[in-house]
Order: C-alpha cells, then sequence, then structure tokens
C-alpha cells in the first residue's frame, strides 16, 4: 500500500477543492482507508505539498507515420537536445519532435500519466502501435482518421448509414483505435486533386456529398455506436482568416456530441481589409450555449513547433506561406497527410493573434469541465511548455507582461485585455485533469475517488524557480512545472523530480459490436482499391498486448 | 500438406502480400503469384538447425553468445551494421545494444538511399502511399531505376498496370516515361525513353523545373536530352492530374546522390503548384524502410547515428559504415542480415579483415563466412514473424508459415544485450 498523506488534494471529479487529505493506493488503485495500515505501507509525506490526479492530455502527435516522419526530417531539432541512457533508462533525443521513450519520459516528468495520439490512419496504424510500445509509463490511446474515408464516403452519399455506421464499429475494432477523428471532412479527399473545401455545403469531388452530411453521418454513427469519446473534429478552413463563420457554424447545427480539437486555429476573424483577428468572443458565445460540444485550445507557445496533421492541404497552404520544407504524403483510400517546422514569433502579428485567440477561449470559457488544456503539440507548440501555460492563466501580471510584448496591431478587436479573469488551481485540475478525462469517457483517469487508477502528480511549491528554464521568459515555471512525485498504477516512478525507472503502460482500445456481414462488403471495395490483401490488414494482436477495452455504453 | 495463403514476401520493398504457399514436411514446395526473385526466396529455404560458429568451428549457442558479448564489451568503438533484411523487432533489439556499449549504428540505407534522407531533410518529401499511384497516377516517371528486374511486380500491383477507382482502364489510362542512362527492360516498356548521359541527372532535373517554371531554356540539349523533348516532358507532367516520380539507386549513387533526390523532390514540389505530384524512392530491401522507421523513433535519425556518448549523435560521412571502415576507427563490427563483406568497397572490406566480425544471418554469406562469430538465424517472414514496412511506410504483419527451429534474430540479440550486461 502507498498513503500520500497530508498534501492538498485537487480533486474536481470529486469536488475536493485543496482539502487535506490522504490517499490510499493499493493494487493500482485509489481505495479507502483501510482500518489497520499494513507495516510494510509505503509514506509519502505531502504537507504542505499540492497533490493531483496524473495529467491528461487528449491531443498530442506523439506517435506513429507523420511523427516519426516529422523526427526523421528535423534533425536540427535534436543536436542539442538530448538525454543520455543511464540507470536502466534509455537515451533519446529532440524537443519539439523527441523520440519515443524521451516523449514518455518528459511527459511523465510533468505529472502527466495518460496521453492521446489525436491522428492515425487505418493503413498505418500498426505502425503507431509499434512506437507506442517503445513509449513506457504513459497509458495511451489512439484516435483514428475517419474524415475523408472512401469506403465510408461511399455509403454515406448512398445513405446507407447503418452501414457506415458497421464500417466505423469495425474500423476502430481493425485497429485497436479509441477514437473517430474527422480532419477537414472531404477536404483532404479533394486535395488528392489539388482542391479542398471551403463550407459545410461545398462538394467532395467525384463522392456526390457535401462535408456536411459526411460530419452528421459520422456523429450520429459514434453516437449511436455508444463510444466513450465524441467525434473529435479537427474544421473546415483551419488556420483561414475569417474561419470562425464555419466553426461557429458547425457548433450550432451539430446534432449530437462533437469535440472541437485545437480550436484556437478554427477561430480566426477577417476584417474588411482581409487581415486577421482573434475571433474567440464570437465563437465562445457560441460554445457557452451548445452543451454537446466540448473543445481542447491547442495554445500556441512562442518559439518553434512542428505542424503536422492529416490536413494536407493546409500543410501545402503552410508550405507555400513559410518556404519552409515540406512533407506531404496521401494515403490510399482514407486520408492525407502534411509536415513543414514553423516559427511563432512574438513580434509576428500573425503569431500574435494566434497567442490571443488561444488565451480568450480559455478566458471565455464560461464551463471549465467542457475545456481542455492542449498545444497540439507540436503542432502550436511542445507538450513540455504546459507550465508555462497553465502560469499565463493563473497568472494575470504575468499575462500582461506578456501582453505588452505583442505587436499593437495584433491586438485590435481583441478583448484579452479586459479579461481579468485567473485561474484557480482547482480550475487548472479541471482542464488538465478531470475535464480531458471525462470528455475522453476514461472513467478511471484523471480524478482521485475510490477505483480510480493510482496515478497521481505531487507538486512542492517550494521548488519554485528552482529549475533552469529552457523559454526566455524567467520564472515562467512555477509549481506546476516539476513534479517532486510521480506514481503511475500505484508505483512511484518520480522521487524529488528524478525519474526512477520505466515499465510499460496501457493502450486503451474500444470493441463496438457490429454486423459481421459488413466484412465481406467492405471486402469487395477493398480488393478493388487497396493494395494489401483483407486479411493483412487489421491489426494483429500481437500488437495488442498491452491493451485494455473500455466499454461502449 | 498445408496451404498458407496471403503471406508477405521480403524480397523487395514491394512486400507483395499475396503469395500463397504450399508445405510439406516443412519445406515449401509450392509458391504462387511471387515473381522470379520472390519464388527464390521461398524455394529451396531450409530451415533446419546449424551449429553457430566461433573461427569457424562449430560451438554451442551459449558459447557463441560468450565470445560474442566478450568482443563486444572489450571493443572500443564497435560499428553496428546491416538492419535491412530483418524484421523491426530485431531492429529495435539491435538499436538497444547499439546504445548499451556506446556503438556506431547504421543500415544498409547509406549504401542505398541514404542520400534520399539527406534531401529530404533538406526540402522534405511530398510522397504518397502505393494505392493512391493504383487508384490515381495517370503519370508515372521512373528515373534512374529498372523495376521491372528489381522489384518485378511493381508494375503489376502497383503502378502501371492495376486498375483503380479513378484509373478504370489501368495501363491504357497511364503514360511511363524513363529515364536512364541505358535502355533497361523497363524502358523498353514505356510510352517515352529519354536517355540520360551518365552523371547528368542534377542538370536535367533543374533544366526541368526550369520548364515547369516558365522559364525558357537557352541550350539545345541537356545531358543528352533535346531541349524539345525536355519541354514535351514538362508539358507532360503539368498537364496530368496526378503523377509520380520513382527513383532509385540511378541517382542516389551517382555524381551528386543527394543533390540529385534534392532536384527530385524540389520539382515535384513544384509541380504541386500546377498538379497534383508525388515522389517515391525504390526501396531495396523487404525491411530497410522500417530501419529507416525504427532508428527514427528510437535515435532521432534514420541512420548513421553514433552512441559513444550515451545518447544518439547524427553523422553521414562520419558515422557511416564505410567511412568507419574506410579509416580504420571502427575495431569490431556486428553484421545483422546483410552481406557487407560482398558490396563493400575494397577499402572498406580490408579493414573489415583485421578486426573481429559478428554475423547475424540465415545464410552463410560471404561476411558470415569470414566472421569471428557466426549466428545462423531463422529468416523473417518464413519462420519467423515479425513486422516490416512497405517501401511506402506501411507496416505489415510477417507470417511464419515454416516452424522455427533456428533462434531468431531477436533472440541472439538478447542474449548478447545480456550477454554484454554481465560481462
Amino acid at each position: 500500500m502507498l498513503i500520500i498523506k497530508g498534501g492538498q488534494v485537487y480533486d474536481p471529479t470529486n469536488g475536493v477543492n485543496g482539502d487535506v487529505k490522504d490517499i490510499y493506493i493499493e493494487g493500482g488503485k485509489v481505495v479507502n482507508p483501510p482500518e489497520r495500515i499494513p507495516d510494510d505501507a509505503t509514506v509519502i509525506d505531502a504537507r504542505g505539498m499540492i497533490v493531483m490526479p496524473g495529467g491528461v492530455d487528449m491531443h498530442a502527435h506523439i506517435a506513429g507515420s507523420k511523427v516519426n516522419t516529422g523526427r526523421k526530417l528535423c534533425p536540427e531539432d535534436h543536436y542539442e537536445h538530448f538525454r543520455i541512457a543511464e540507470k536502466g533508462l534509455r537515451s533519446g533525443a529532440g524537443s519539439r519532435v523527441p523520440t519515443t521513450f524521451l516523449t514518455a519520459y518528459r511527459y511523465v516528468e510533468m505529472g502527466y500519466t495518460t496521453v492521446v495520439e489525436a491522428a492515425s490512419a487505418p493503413l498505418v496504424t500498426r505502425h503507431t502501435h509499434e512506437e507506442l510500445m517503445d513509449m513506457p509509463l504513459l497509458d495511451k490511446a489512439i484516435l483514428i482518421t475517419m474524415g475523408n474515408n472512401e469506403i465510408l464516403m461511399d455509403m454515406i452519399s448512398q445513405d446507407k448509414f447503418d452501414e457506415a455506421k458497421d464500417v466505423m464499429a469495425w474500423l476502430l475494432n481493425s485497429t485497436g483505435g479509441y477514437g473517430v477523428k474527422v480532419v477537414n471532412p472531404g477536404g483532404v479527399e479533394n486535395w488528392k486533386w489539388g482542391g479542398n473545401v471551403q463550407s459545410w455545403d461545398d462538394e467532395v469531388k467525384y463522392f456526390g456529398l457535401t462535408s456536411r452530411k459526411l460530419l452528421d453521418a459520422l456523429v450520429q454513427s459514434a453516437d449511436s455506436l455508444k463510444l466513450p469519446h465524441s467525434v473529435h473534429l479537427h474544421g473546415l478552413n483551419l488556420g483561414v482568416p475569417g474561419n470562425v463563420e464555419t466553426t461557429v457554424e458547425v457548433i450550432k447545427d451539430v446534432q449530437g456530441r462533437l469535440h472541437l480539437c485545437h480550436l484556437q486555429f478554427l477561430s480566426y476573424g477577417k476584417d474588411k481589409k482581409g487581415r486577421m483577428y482573434s475571433g474567440a468572443s464570437a465563437v465562445m458565445e457560441a460554445f457557452n450555449e451548445h452543451s454537446n460540444v466540448t473543445m481542447d485550445v491547442g495554445q500556441i507557445v512562442f518559439g518553434n513547433a512542428v505542424t503536422m496533421t492529416s490536413d494536407g492541404p493546409l500543410e501545402y497552404r503552410i508550405q507555400k506561406m513559410t518556404g519552409h520544407k515540406w512533407c506531404n504524403d496521401d494515403v490510399e483510400c482514407e486520408t492525407g497527410g502534411g509536415i513543414v517546422p514553423m516559427e511563432y514569433k512574438i513580434k509576428s502579428v500573425a503569431s500574435a493573434v494566434q497567442w490571443i485567440t488561444g488565451m480568450e477561449l480559455f478566458l471565455l470559457a464560461k464551463d471549465p469541465w467542457r475545456v481542455a488544456l492542449t498545444t497540439d503539440h507540436p503542432n502550436a507548440g511542445p507538450f513540455f511548455c504546459y507550465p508555462q501555460v497553465i502560469r499565463l492563466l493563473m497568472d494575470k501580471d504575468y499575462r500582461n507582461h506578456f501582453i505588452g510584448l505583442l505587436p499593437p496591431k495584433a491586438l485590435k478587436r481583441s478583448v484579452i485585455k479586459d479579461l481579468d479573469r485567473e485561474y484557480s488551481l482547482y480550475e487548472i485540475a479541471i482542464i488538465t485533469r478531470a475535464a480531458p478525462a471525462k470528455i475522453l469517457g476514461l472513467k478511471e483517469k484523471g480524478h482521485l475517488g475510490v477505483g480510480a487508477d493510482g496515478d497521481v502528480a505531487i507538486y512542492d511549491p517550494r521548488n519554485y524557480g528552482h529549475r533552469g528554464c529552457i523559454c526566455n521568459f524567467r520564472e515562467c515555471r512555477r509549481a506546476l512545472d516539476f513534479p517532486a512525485w510521480v506514481i503511475k498504477g500505484g508505483d512511484v516512478v518520480v522521487k524529488d523530480g528524478t525519474l526512477l525507472k520505466e515499465f510499460p503502460g496501457q493502450v486503451y482500445r474500444v470493441v463496438p459490436d457490429f454486423d459481421s456481414s459488413i466484412e465481406e462488403k467492405i471486402r469487395e471495395d477493398f480488393e478493388k482499391y487497396y493494395t494489401l490483401s483483407f486479411e493483412n490488414y487489421p491489426v494483429q494482436e500481437e500488437y495488442l498486448k498491452g491493451s485494455k477495452e473500455v466499454a461502449c455504453s | 500438406m498445408t496451404v498458407e495463403r496471403n503471406v508477405v514476401c521480403t524480397f523487395c520493398g514491394c512486400l507483395c502480400d499475396d503469395i500463397n504457399l504450399t508445405i510439406e514436411d516443412d519445406r515449401i514446395v509450392k509458391v504462387e503469384k511471387a515473381c522470379g526473385n520472390g519464388r527464390g526466396l521461398f524455394e529451396g529455404y531450409n530451415p533446419d538447425p546449424i551449429m553457430p560458429k566461433v573461427m569457424g568451428r562449430d560451438t554451442t549457442f551459449q558459447e557463441a553468445v560468450k565470445e560474442a558479448s566478450r568482443i563486444l564489451r572489450s571493443a572500443r568503438y564497435p560499428l553496428i551494421y546491416g538492419l535491412s533484411s530483418t524484421s523491426s523487432e530485431a531492429q529495435r533489439m539491435t538499436v538497444q545494444l547499439a546504445e548499451l556499449i556506446g556503438a556506431s549504428i547504421d543500415s544498409t540505407s547509406s549504401v542505398c538511399h541514404g542520400p534520399t534522407g539527406l534531401a529530404m531533410q533538406a526540402v522534405g518529401e511530398p510522397t504518397c502511399t502505393l494505392g493512391e499511384i493504383k487508384n490515381r497516377a495517370d503519370l508515372l516517371v521512373f528515373w534512374g531505376c529498372n523495376p521491372l528486374v528489381t522489384h518485378s511486380r511493381h508494375f503489376a500491383r502497383y503502378s502501371a498496370m492495376p486498375k483503380g477507382r479513378f484509373i478504370p482502364e489501368g495501363r491504357r489510362d497511364r503514360k511511363v516515361v524513363v529515364v536512364d542512362v541505358r535502355r533497361s527492360e523497363t524502358a523498353k516498356s514505356a510510352d517515352m525513353y529519354l536517355q540520360i548521359k551518365q552523371g547528368c541527372d542534377f542538370e536535367v532535373l533543374l533544366a526541368l523545373k526550369a520548364l515547369i517554371m516558365g522559364r525558357t531554356l537557352d541550350a539545345v540539349e541537356v545531358g543528352g536530352i533535346p531541349a524539345e523533348v525536355l519541354q514535351q516532358l514538362a508539358v507532360e507532367m503539368k498537364s496530368c492530374r496526378y503523377g509520380v516520380i520513382f527513383f532509385g539507386m540511378g541517382l542516389t549513387m551517382t555524381n551528386g546522390r543527394d543533390l540529385n533526390v534534392r532536384g527530385v523532390l524540389s520539382l515535384v514540389r513544384e509541380l504541386n503548384d500546377h498538379t497534383r505530384f508525388s515522389a517515391l524512392p525504390m526501396r531495396g530491401h523487404g525491411n530497410v524502410t522500417g530501419a529507416d522507421q525504427v532508428m527514427s523513433w528510437l535515435c532521432g535519425y534514420p541512420f548513421a547515428v553514433n552512441y559513444s556518448r550515451g545518447y544518439p549523435r547524427y553523422g553521414p560521412g562520419e558515422y557511416t559504415a564505410v567511412d568507419l571502415l574506410c579509416s580504420g576507427e571502427a575495431d569490431c563490427m556486428l553484421v545483422i542480415a546483410s552481406d557487407p563483406a560482398a558490396h563493400f568497397p575494397a577499402p572498406a572490406v580490408k579493414h573489415m579483415e583485421t578486426i573481429p566480425v559478428i554475423a547475424i544471418d540465415p545464410a552463410e554469406s560471404l561476411t558470415a563466412a569470414g566472421a569471428s562469430v557466426y549466428f545462423p538465424t531463422a529468416m523473417y517472414g518464413i519462420d519467423c514473424e515479425g513486422t516490416a514496412y512497405r517501401m511506402d511506410g506501411v507496416a505489415l504483419r510477417l507470417k511464419a508459415p515454416l516452424k522455427r527451429k533456428r533462434p531468431s534474430d531477436e533472440e541472439v540479440l538478447q542474449a548478447l544485450i545480456e550477454g554484454v550486461k554481465s560481462c
């Protein structure tokens, strides 16, 4: 038994707001206080410390085909960022796109224990699972891209919604996936002919359906399969000034549960001269009124990033804008993808508007339970900058210091200066733990009630400023920077800020039921359009050994 | 007698996964659908146990592990090389071993498509999976490669012939162009063949890019190709709907190397302003793409990695196997699933003869025959399961249609990892 004694506990799921409380963990789970404390119990003296559930990152790109292409593409990202192999732990390199072991270590050293890989094409998900095997400690899940799947689009265009639902279930089963990712529905398919979609009523070329019909069918299928997580949508016109229109439209129109990921990239206004401004107010006005919709922010962090997404036409556009090196990957019958390195400059009006937009989304959200903190790692910034984002939310003076550094033009039509809100630790615990776990439908994560997984991060406020800072702003990292202790599944893995050991984590998956006659229908299309055998397509059991099924109900 | 269906063939980067094998008495007696190369891989494969060798003499597995561990442990600058003909599971363990002993680790990429990696790191890589070619591509350009001989089913399964969603008539809906220094088998079947002067690929690619950008050429011919023929190709490229350039070692291993590939990749980038275009390297060995992938996710770099400081450092030209051997720096070499003694330049092989070599290979290659320690192992995809990555990066599960009687590469590597830890 492990006992965390005397800490101030922040556990919003159970309404615990900084109360001094002991946490008991046994068999990897949080348990009730025993009648008699066993003699061999390990006791952590957490007096004066902050105790939170392990962090949950619900949207990051950490493994799989495009992440690995990003690693390979950017050796310049790795030279000066490395970790030496020691004490039984592995080495690694990279900052924006770190190697697999390094990714896991850095998450855990930040107090995060659950991370969702946000996009994997079904065809290459075997690869994603292979990388996840080399990412110890973390519990993981994979979202499967379906927004431009040709078999699904064929069925939906012919109004065969039940069959589409079965295909969705079959895809989740055969990839070991956890949820449905939809990226620029229809737009990526059109990009394969050099096009895109601009509105929800644009046609998907040769498929006789609109982006709207496609999304609606996918949202309804996910709901009727009772998936624990709703459709995870990367909407239309990402990064395009004026995209606030298509974003507000989908928030208002969608019938059913919907998660909007990295909403910051989808909340830009455009004035008459075509200049971009923060459209967060308009988006949040709609968002606050529609409780069926959830979001993660995708906050910009100034500095280097690597944009990587299944949104092929978007990456083409970024490449034309920046002139930087560009990878594109069209994946047969399923999706696309692109990668371009990027720098967000504090003196650039565009970057500053993006930063302001993200901040405003956080500050205008009325219900933190529908909000998750992300940087869409590594698209808007690397995940290890979360502590900086947290401080920006908690500390108005610090935020104003930043706002003062921005070009004044970026502040036009923005409300950020008038927003006095400061997040409390309780609210931070919601948007980094409780809310993402709830939105994902992971009942054992993000809280410390009885039956929860024994994943705990313990922060020592006395550690303020003790560590070197990697960004340019001194003191930007505070208590929630490096936890003093991290416990994963009841096992102490970080002590005094030092990672001690590693062991494998789990991969969550769903196995929704489907009518097995669908396989014959898929096989027919499959043999015509794919380049591998139908039998060799599903991810084999060998890759799912460490996986845990989450019920659909 | 049993029939195993949809087996993956690991001969080349195509990883055709529709092979049917008939098995009788632990032997493959019939191979269906495979090309000549693939049949050679399966037919006559003998899974029988073979004793490991130390200094050419048969010995036990334990003795061989002991000797190999001693060699690896006492080396000051160990080199690990190969990786392209084994599973990614074994590749992952090889990286772990390299990290453990502070070795340099390099794959056969460095003598085939390594320059492609360098070019990709400079300009990026617009590419696609093979199915997009089947479904969409109406213009195929094969540059410095000869798939009809090296990747015999590439035409039939992925590129020139297959009917796809938007290419209903298959070959009739496609135009095939070949650029090569000689009239190869592939060139003979092309709709358009451009005979290029040896060593002139970079100039031709640059001229082609200029033409596509709308410039005029102040030359009658470039690299042996008349200007009007180049102009014709430029028009074809701009007016197709979805074009693909496949390129091979005719570009990567001739004068210009990574610059040639940069030429291809930036040409394709430019073409995407006019239509849709992709580039694909014709990767050779079955899982050489997997070696790039595994090293990228574990080291951050696709090849030429050095662990002597306890973390991965990247140095093509410095930590690449041929360079480490020619400079005489490596003082021991572990070779996995490749045959450098047969393929490396003479000065590199000469140095190999002076240092202890450990070979892990299903067949007794030239390298294995001269090795200090030789581990005969099972063949991935025949009597050993695992994962392999197709030339377009799609991972496939390899089956083991025959029963395994020899240790797998993973088992040997695991024993070596434990061996060096304990000695």
